[in-house]
């Protein structure tokens, strides 16, 4: 018999079930159907402007910085502050995000290169899919929009989220990304990122920058 | 649930436990009064021990044949109280599951299970207890024995009484919920590591500047006692219900006889 | 390492970490922060505890449903591009994850941290098999590089300090300038982020664990603050996740549920830094992520545990929180427990995983003060199921002569009431005299476990019952 039937035979075994009945079988469906929340944090229930406000708190309390602009257009000027602040060469990596594509970075002296990272770019920047509040997590959808490398590769990560993409839990993100992708579709990676990478595996110590990026930086867009 | 009415007062079953019956029956007679002072009618039937050595040991046959002996003992009561939150629990949180599949001993143990409770918890959560006349004076910290604190929730009720006698203030250990190293026969098969644990209780105890050690199980408090005995430490240890029945003639845990006399 | 077990040495592994003042020094570190961390993050959420339930619920409904979950995340696997290899034995596990790796021509793997890895031995696999497996989460790269086992199922180097860190980076790093400042837990960072870095870019196939498998949609998550996983899966042309049958979990809504009570019990923090939602391999139009997307299951054991005594087990999330909590594992560390998982998980999973005639010291060292269960996310009766491997052993024969003569003795006493009253009564008033003066003594001859740390104190005198039975007849005893 094969590993797959031997195993199935097993579990079926101590369960005393065949894997047929029609009860059970039914249950899974449903359930897999209907995808029930269970238990609502109250946290993630307040008003846009709640909402928008915890996860920002949240975001801050992960260790990330965050600057909120009114409009898409000013996003390359806050990006380019944001790396002068940092003594930073006024060097960005990204996708080809449409929302991205749109923003005026010729207004800026920004040199802007393409597509994934090899690992020696200081500075990226991705377009985030959503922000859940409850925790301050960005959630990023990989692509070639966004490359996954540029989350993780380089020292500095900048993502740039629209407030109106803020849920406030993480169901709700669901929700908007079953609407996105179709019930069952799912983008290659879904990133939940929150705060920058850390690590406290030398004596519980915590210290940034582990193996990601040192610094993650969140531009919200209000408009 | 039976009133306290004059009628008819609290019949309550003292399950001693063993370690207070050969050990230090003065933690006995502590209880016997705390429960007359609020009203109750206490007897002791003939009894030995709950059966939890057993238990823990997985010996359930034996388990079950000394847990269905103290059920006999014991049903006959409206209470069974113990001065101990680890026998009281072998009793409200363990019987009904040894004998989950006896159809003619499941009921019994539940009903028993039920009625079934730590000493201080009783006076407080039972017989709604505010406050007990006792005449000690001293500094004391509460050890949180693992049983009461988690299978039975005795947390806030000693505190509760305790704060209310005059003579005496708590002051409270870091790590007070955390295991003494006791665990019964643990103590001895593990004593290594047994000595281990203890030793970190004992030094919250002397970091907590009290002169008395107080908790609600003796198991805990003979650990707790001969390990700051053997350390020279001049922390006397007590079971709580001799400190809130007052009157105390018997040394401290461990203390020879004379000194007290 | 993990093929031998030194469990059955427990005791010994004991002593020996008992008296380690290095490793005593570094298990303060668990006992305080884990435990600290984890109380205040779940004070600020006033769901914790119907969470935890809800967690609970899920798990035990997927073990009920477990083999229709688990044709249903293959199914879901299959239909986004990966494939599914399932293994009944740890050996079927390594060849399975041997058999990609030579197909593809590998010479370099890395390695996101996975307990399944360790339960079955697979970098020593990997190694026999003339390839290099490189441990990336930085805990676990430091003890790969000192040939040791994970202390702690989380915190794997957590038995060390910076010390030994950095002489094992001197060791190991040749190219290393001797007269480097590496004295700071930064700067041993920064070095490791460096080395590891080369291998994330040059490795031919990356493998990581799972924290959850989701049926709905085929898709694995892990869980990390390092983002060591999402450089290992991301960057190889070939991404293996090794997962244990019981990690399925039917939706994403499942998942979250669980999420939230996995990192603040685990570490304390609100939500991980990196949870990462892995379907298949590269799709058209990527320009990075794998091309191939393979998940071994493992079984080993567990569709055995379903239906008995120790189901409950299967719903372990492996957040720590349990030895965090334990304090058997602050006296002792993780490594005494003798094999992959420590602490009071490791003390009723081992047993079932190496059998109980190795493992069965461990259920047996616990004092049952219930502190894991009352921490577990998912709340398993662990003390419990502890307590059954002890009655396992019992009925097997399999506990000490003297225990058991010792236990029955005593047992024959307890069920006769009359004859206990008669002989405690004799013995304690003859123990009492002989402790009068003293109120202790500092040996006995039959405990000397005791003995050998504290004093015994010494009985009052005259039993309670006939102290009482004097009483009631009106005179003293």
């Amino acid at each position: 018999m094969s590993a797959r039937a031997d195993i199935l035979s097993n579990i079926r075994r101590s369960m005393g079930v065949n894997g047929s009945e029609r009860p059970r079988v039914a249950t899974v469906e449903e359930r897999l159907e209907r995808a029930p929340r269970g238990v609502v944090v109250e946290r993630g229930r307040g008003s846009k402007e709640e909402r928008l406000a915890l996860f920002v708190a949240q975001a801050k309390g992960a260790l990330a910085t965050v600057v909120e602009v009114e409009s898409r257009a000013e996003v390359p000027a806050a990006i380019a502050a944001y790396l002068r602040e940092n003594n930073l060469p006024a060097r960005i990596r990204r996708g080809d995000d449409p929302r991205l594509e749109e923003m005026p970075w010729a207004d800026t002296a920004l040199e802007i290169s393409f597509g994934k990272s090899d690992g020696k770019d200081l500075t990226a920047v991705n377009h985030a899919f959503a922000g859940v509040a409850e925790t301050g997590t960005l959630v990023m959808t990989a692509g070639h929009e966004n490359p996954t490398t540029l989350n993780f590769l380089p020292d500095y990560a900048i993502a740039v989220l629209d407030a109106k993409d803020v849920t406030g839990d993480y169901e709700d993100m669901w929700s908007k990304l079953r609407f996105a992708y179709g019930k069952g579709g799912m983008p290659r990676v879904v990133n939940w990122i929150t705060g920058p990478s850390r690590s406290a595996d030398i004596e519980q110590t915590m210290l940034l920058g582990a193996h990601g990026p040192r610094s993650l930086h969140v531009v919200i867009v209000k408009g | 649930m039976p009133e306290n009415s004059a009628a008819r007062p609290i019949r309550v079953g003292l399950f001693v436990t063993c370690l207070v019956d050969l050990m230090r029956p003065s933690v006995g007679f502590a209880a016997v009064k705390l429960l007359e002072d609020a009203g109750c009618k206490v007897e002791v039937p003939e009894q030995t021990c709950c059966g939890q050595p057993a238990f823990n040991s997985g010996d359930r046959t034996a388990a079950r044949d000394i847990a269905e002996k103290t059920i006999a003992a014991f049903e006959r009561f409206d209470y069974v109280v113990a001065p101990s939150g680890s026998c009281a629990g072998q009793i409200r949180k363990h019987y009904p599951e040894l004998f989950h599949d006896d159809p003619n001993l499941a009921p019994r143990a539940a009903k028993l299970a039920e009625k079934t409770h730590e000493l201080v918890s009783f006076l407080v959560d039972v017989l709604g207890v505010t406050s007990v006349s006792s005449d000690f004076t001293g500094e004391v910290t509460y050890h949180d024995s693992c049983s009461g604190l988690r299978e039975l929730g005795v947390k806030s009720q000693p505190r509760l009484l305790l704060s209310g006698i005059p003579g005496v203030k708590l002051v409270e250990m870091n790590e007070n919920e955390v295991c003494c190293g006791f665990g019964g026969t643990f103590a001895v098969k593990y004593g290594d590591i047994s000595d281990s644990i203890v030793s970190k209780k004992t030094e919250n105890v002397t970091k907590s500047g009290a002169t008395t050690l107080l908790a609600g199980d003796l198991g805990c408090l003979m650990n707790m006692a001969g390990k700051l005995q053997r350390e020279g430490k001049t922390v006397e240890v007590r079971h709580v219900a001799e400190v809130l029945a007052g009157g105390i003639d018997a040394p401290p845990i461990g203390a020879p006889a004379e000194a007290a006399e | 390492m993990t093929a031998h077990p030194t469990s059955p040495r427990f005791k010994d592994n004991a002593r020996q970490a008992l008296d380690d003042a290095q490793l005593q020094k570094a298990l303060g570190n668990v006992r305080v922060n884990f435990i600290e961390r984890r109380a205040a993050v779940a004070a600020k959420l006033p769901e914790f505890e119907e969470l935890r339930d809800s967690a609970r619920d899920i798990k035990d409904h997927v073990l009920a449903h477990l083999d229709l979950y688990l044709e249903r995340y293959e199914e879901a696997v299959t239909r986004s591009g990966g494939q599914v290899h399932w293994a009944r034995t740890a050996a079927e596990a390594r060849e399975a994850v041997l058999a990609i790796c030579r197909r593809v021509g590998a010479k370099t793997v890395t390695k996101g941290k996975s307990m399944i890895s360790e339960e079955i031995a697979l970098n020593d696999a990997i190694e026999a098999a003339g390839m290099k497996a490189v441990e990336t989460d930085l805990g676990e790269y430091i003890i790969q590089l000192r040939h040791e086992a994970p202390s702690h199922i989380i915190a794997p180097a957590v038995h060390l300090n910076a010390t030994q860190v950095e002489s094992d980076f001197r060791k190991h790093h040749t190219h290393l300038d001797p007269a480097r400042d590496l004295s700071q837990p930064t700067q041993l960072l920064t070095e490791a982020r460096t080395i590891l870095r080369e291998k994330f870019l040059a490795a031919d196939v990356g493998i990581t664990g799972a924290n959850f498998l989701i049926a709905e949609t085929g898709t694995s998550i892990i869980v990390t603050n390092e983002g060591n996983g999402d450089l290992t899966q991301t960057l190889p042309k070939v991404h293996i996740v090794i997962a244990s049958i019981e990690k399925v979990v039917p939706t994403l809504e499942d998942a979250s549920q669980i999420l939230r009570v996995l990192a603040r019990s685990a570490t304390g923090q609100e939500m991980s830094v990196y949870t990462t939602f892995s379907t298949g391999p590269r799709r058209p139009g990527d320009v990075d992520g794998p091309e191939e997307y393979h998940v071994v299951l493992l079984d080993n054991g567990r569709s055995a545990m379903l239906g008995t005594e120790f189901q409950d087990m299967l719903r372990c999330i492996r957040c720590g929180a349990c030895m965090n909590h334990c304090p058997v594992y602050h006296a002792v560390g993780g490594h005494a427990y003798g094999w992959v998982y420590p602490g009071p998980m490791g003390a009723v999973l081992t047993p079932t995983l190496i059998g109980v005639d190795k493992g069965g010291h461990l259920p047996n060292a616990s004092t049952f003060c219930g502190r894991c269960e009352s921490v577990c996310p998912v709340r398993i009766p662990l003390p419990k199921l502890m307590r059954h491997w002890r009655e396992r052993e019992f009925e097997r024969h399999l506990s000490p002569a003297t225990v058991r003569w010792g236990l029955g003795f005593w047992a024959f006493f307890a069920k006769r009431p009359k004859l206990y009253r008669l002989a405690t009564g004799l013995a304690m008033r003859a123990l009492a005299r002989l402790g009068r003066t003293k109120g202790r003594f500092a040996s006995l001859p039959f405990a000397s476990g005791w003995t050998d740390h504290r004093d015994f104190p010494a009985p009052q005198g005259a039993t309670f019952q006939d102290q009482w039975k004097a009483r009631r007849n009106g005179r003293t005893a």
